[in-house]
């Protein structure tokens, strides 16, 4: 006579320090193997893509904004160069230039959340400090720009809001001198510890032809070692004019796609930022950023598909346009609601305590899965 | 002490009492200086500042905490079984503080001179478990059960390598008595068991590697019977269950933390009075310079409760620098690492002392 | 065997550099300022609280229109022919009465959109940050100066003038017949 065993469903609520955001989480364990994993998710859907259609393209940058709140810039970026297509404008070489800057300093930002609020979630508490730390220096010098630290809505259609203070190649010149020597000290802090490669290692490995299966992109891509990085492979504004290398997962600490694997992707392509921003500061020709502002945005009809490389993946706009102020509708591919559903393949056959650090090494930000 | 008490006194009862609070109140006040002391070393490390606003650099922080703590409402949930849950933090409390009575703080100031001191330091550390187990199971409530069983776990797991390092020791001194082993330690630091112990000649010098290696295995032990970083499982907050006193508020959630850093305290006592001359100074006594007898007990209280607190300020740094270990990776590392590291460093030493 | 001794000197080894660290940085001096006795010395674009000159405003609405969550209000009386309202700093004249402009700071976001249009520059955002309230319905400002019942008046008088005009328009449409 077999022994009739149940599965436990436990319940890894809205409300949690580990989940980034309000997510709930459905585990069915069976002892303390993991077998299924359910994402429940809607507890911030703020209807952005309903607001959108009933504000003119301008008012819709503020929203964009709050959707993937801690990459702001990428967001105002990816939209404005999506209508910028649809209306067949081309803006002049001081916002391109600007824009990058703003995009990459963007980028280290977002990094530094992910990788310090990982350190926390396998329980150091220092290396979460440190990153916040540097992070206060790449808020200060946007708030020198546009006035806002976090929500900025500075690219504008056509521009940008503001032209940057004339302090700015300076300091962002001693940030990045100051800057090279903290993520040498993150990496021995964090990312060689012993104990830190014993829970990241080997841990939720995703092979290369699950994550291209469930469409991931990003640093989880990367870490499952494909080399595409929308940069590279079809770039936009002016990428293509820099000198940047994309870092993949190569199994050094363990397997190809391990949760070690795409931190470390992190870690790496802040390093590239860097070089991005280094040759940027350099080039910025002179030029008015608000020339090519139109009057009033009245695009042709038509329709644009427009993506762009977010920090956490592809991050892509669809506009359906009527020929109207108002746009008729805005769809978001939001890399993080894309990512997450791959969380359910990862955890299977781990333990509990692993959710945390795979759920971590996915890098969900719930305003973008939830818009 | 006692003796002394009783001389001075003539009254049993009186000298008792006298003789059980002076421990009581050097922990308290320990506690209530360990705790403003993490928080300004955590703040640090972290580039910030810590409390700042009560008194000077917040050192009476503790005092407001321990104000709030007490006028918290005590909630016990319903169908929780309020006998064990009322005396669950009592006894966690009662077997840190019961350690005290056998480690010497002084040449005079003893709570009981007893024969068997190591062996009833390591034995009465273990009533803690009963406490855990206790918290856990009357909260009735399935995280925390899990969060005590797993404690229970750890602490008894890794009571084997300091059982074997305290072995080890007692192997090589001869004796279990606390005051006797800090007594062989004589008050010059060349002469302290980490750096081969009071006897001159090859084996002293052969002996300092093994030692250094069994003061290190017993700290990461006694490190994992406290519950400390990076063996905090059972107090992890972002970890799935929240651990074995999620369901106390107020002062029995403060008898847990108080408990805590007296167990801290307790078994840094018990490290450097093995390895480090206890109680003894490292550079010989101001009283005997300068001919004050006098002087000698108090200076010994100093030094005890300085290697106390650079101990205890040792288990603060790592506990700020890294990260926690999963359940079975502790395990791992107790009985797959430790273990035969502790076992072999007892052959070495056995062997060496032979010679 | 070898791996056993490696993962131990691994672990001891990057335990020890990172307590390196940390001890380094217990002795750099704290990044942090103590608060509401110290202040963080805002830049000149920050965006903060809105602030409305009303001597400036014309009443064009086009700062109302501009912002994406209607925040602002604004209610306007046309002013009688022979009145004069005066000039405004830039030397536009003023026609408009401007009986309503609230700003409800609940809704506001932050987002500047509403500073640009502004063809006077009278309305921009100071650095005020700290006007929390306790009732959310005392944050609604109001920055027009006129009063209740001078707002009123001056919509009784421009009522007034239209009935005038209409009266006028109809008697000399009769007199044409």
């Amino acid at each position: 006579m077999a022994l009739k065993t149940e599965t436990m469903i436990l319940n890894m609520g809205p409300q949690h320090p580990s989940t980034h955001g309000v997510l709930r989480l459905e585990l069915e364990l069976e002892g303390e193997l993991i077998k299924n994993v359910k994402p429940h998710i809607g507890y911030l859907h703020r209807c952005f893509e309903k607001h959108a259609e009933a504000m003119t393209y301008p008012q819709v940058i503020p929203y964009t904004d709050r959707m993937d709140y801690l990459a702001s810039m990428y967001n105002n970026f990816g939209y404005v160069l999506a209508v910028e297509k649809l209306l067949g404008i081309q803006v002049p070489e001081r916002v391109e230039y600007i824009r990058v800057i703003m995009g990459e300093l963007q980028r280290i930002a977002s990094h530094l959340v992910a990788i310090g609020t990982y350190g926390l979630d396998i329980g150091a508490f220092t290396p979460f400090l440190y990153c916040f730390r540097d992070r206060e220096k790449i808020l200060s010098l946007f708030e020198m720009t546009c006035g806002a630290r976090l929500l900025y809505n500075y690219m504008w259609i056509g521009g940008l809001s503001h032209d940057i203070h004339p302090d700015f190649v300076r300091l962002t010149k001693e940030f990045i001198k100051s800057f090279r020597p903290t993520i040498d000290e993150l990496n021995y802090l964090l990312s060689y510890n012993k104990i830190f490669i014993e829970r990241t290692a080997n841990i939720g490995v995703l092979p290369l032809d699950t994550a291209i299966n469930y469409g991931v992109t990003g640093p989880v891509l990367r870490g499952s070692g494909l080399a595409f990085d929308l940069r590279k492979n079809e770039p936009y504004s002016i990428y293509d004019r820099f000198d940047f290398d994309i870092p993949v997962g190569k199994g050094l600490m363990g397997t190809v796609g391990d949760c070690w694997d795409r931190y470390y992707v992190r870690v790496q392509e802040m390093e590239q930022s860097l070089r991005i921003i280094e040759q940027a500061i350099d080039q910025i020709p002179e030029g008015d950023v608000q020339a090519a502002i139109p009057k009033r945005i009245k695009p042709p009809k038509g329709t644009v598909y427009f993506r762009v490389e977010n920090p956490r993946g592809e991050l892509g706009y669809f506009i359906i346009s009527d020929g109207s102020p108002n746009p008729f509708r805005v769809k978001v591919r939001a890399p993080s609601f894309v990512n997450l559903e791959v969380l359910g393949e990862l955890c299977k056959g781990h333990l509990v305590a692993d959710v945390v650090a795979i759920l971590g090494s996915i890098d969900i930000v719930l305003g973008e899965v939830d818009r | 002490m006692y003796q002394l008490l009783y001389n001075f006194t003539g009254d049993v009862i009186i000298s008792t009492i006298v003789v059980a609070l002076i421990p009581l109140t050097i922990i308290l006040i320990y506690a209530l200086f360990a705790i403003w002391l993490e928080r300004k070393v955590s703040a640090h490390m972290q580039d910030r500042l810590g409390p700042m606003r009560t008194g000077w650099h917040g050192w009476l922080q503790t005092i407001a905490d321990m104000i709030k703590m007490i006028q918290k409402e005590d909630t016990i949930a319903a169908e929780a079984d309020k006998k064990l849950f009322n005396i669950a933090p009592v006894l966690v409390f009662t077997g840190s503080f019961a350690a005290y009575a056998a480690i010497p703080f002084s040449s005079a100031l003893i709570g009981s001179e007893i024969e068997v001191g190591l062996f009833y330091i390591v034995a009465i550390s273990s009533l803690v478990v009963v406490g855990i187990l206790m918290a856990g199971w009357a909260s009735n409530n399935k995280y925390s059960l899990l969060g005590a069983m797993r404690s229970a776990a750890q602490i008894v797991s890794y009571e084997i390598p300091t059982a074997l390092v305290v072995l080890t020791m007692v192997m090589y001194t001869g004796t279990f008595s606390l005051t006797k082993i800090s007594e062989m330690q004589t008050p010059y630091f060349w002469n302290w068991n980490i750096l081969g112990g009071p006897e001159f000649g090859i084996t002293k010098f052969l002996l300092i590697p093994f030692m250094i290696v069994a003061a290190s295995i017993m700290f990461i032990s006694t490190l994992a019977e406290v519950n400390r970083t990076p063996f905090d499982i059972p107090e992890a907050e972002s970890e799935l269950v929240a651990g074995y006193f999620t369901e106390y508020s107020g002062m029995k959630w403060g008898m847990f933390m108080l408990a805590e850093y007296a167990n801290m305290l307790a078994v840094s006592a018990v490290v450097s009075i093995l390895f480090f001359g206890g109680y003894q100074s490292p550079f010989g006594y101001l009283g005997n310079l300068l001919n004050i007898k006098w002087l000698i007990p108090f200076e010994q209280i100093f030094w005890f409760l300085l290697k106390g607190l650079i101990l205890v300020f040792v288990q603060m740094w790592l506990r700020w620098t890294l990260p926690r270990l999963r359940v079975d990776q502790l395990m791992t590392v107790c009985w797959k690492y430790l273990i035969p590291y502790a076992v072999v460093n007892l052959i070495f030493v056995g062997i060496i002392s032979l010679l | 065997m070898k791996e056993y001794l490696k993962n131990t000197w691994q672990a001891i080894y990057t335990v020890l550099v990172g307590m390196k660290i940390t001890f380094k940085h217990l002795f750099t001096p704290a990044v942090t300022i103590q608060y509401p006795d110290v202040k963080v010395p805002l830049p000149e674009r920050v965006r903060n609280r809105l602030y409305v000159n009303i001597d400036d405003c014309i009443g064009c609405d086009q700062c109302s229109r501009a912002c994406p969550v209607s925040c602002i209000d604004i209610e306007t009386v046309k002013a009688l022919p022979g009145e004069d309202l005066g000039v405004t700093s830039n030397g536009k004249k003023k026609a408009l009465w401007v009986t309503k402009f609230t700003i409800d700071f609940a809704k506001c976001c932050y987002c500047q959109l509403c500073v640009f249009p502004c063809p006077t520059d009278c309305i921009f955002m100071t650095n005020v940050y700290e006007f929390s309230e306790y009732d959310r319905r005392n944050l609604i400002y109001n920055f027009s100066n006129l009063t209740e019942e001078e707002a009123a008046e001056k919509k009784a008088n421009y009522e007034k003038f239209l009935a005038e005009k209409e009266a006028q328009k109809a008697a000399a449409s009769k007199t044409k017949e």
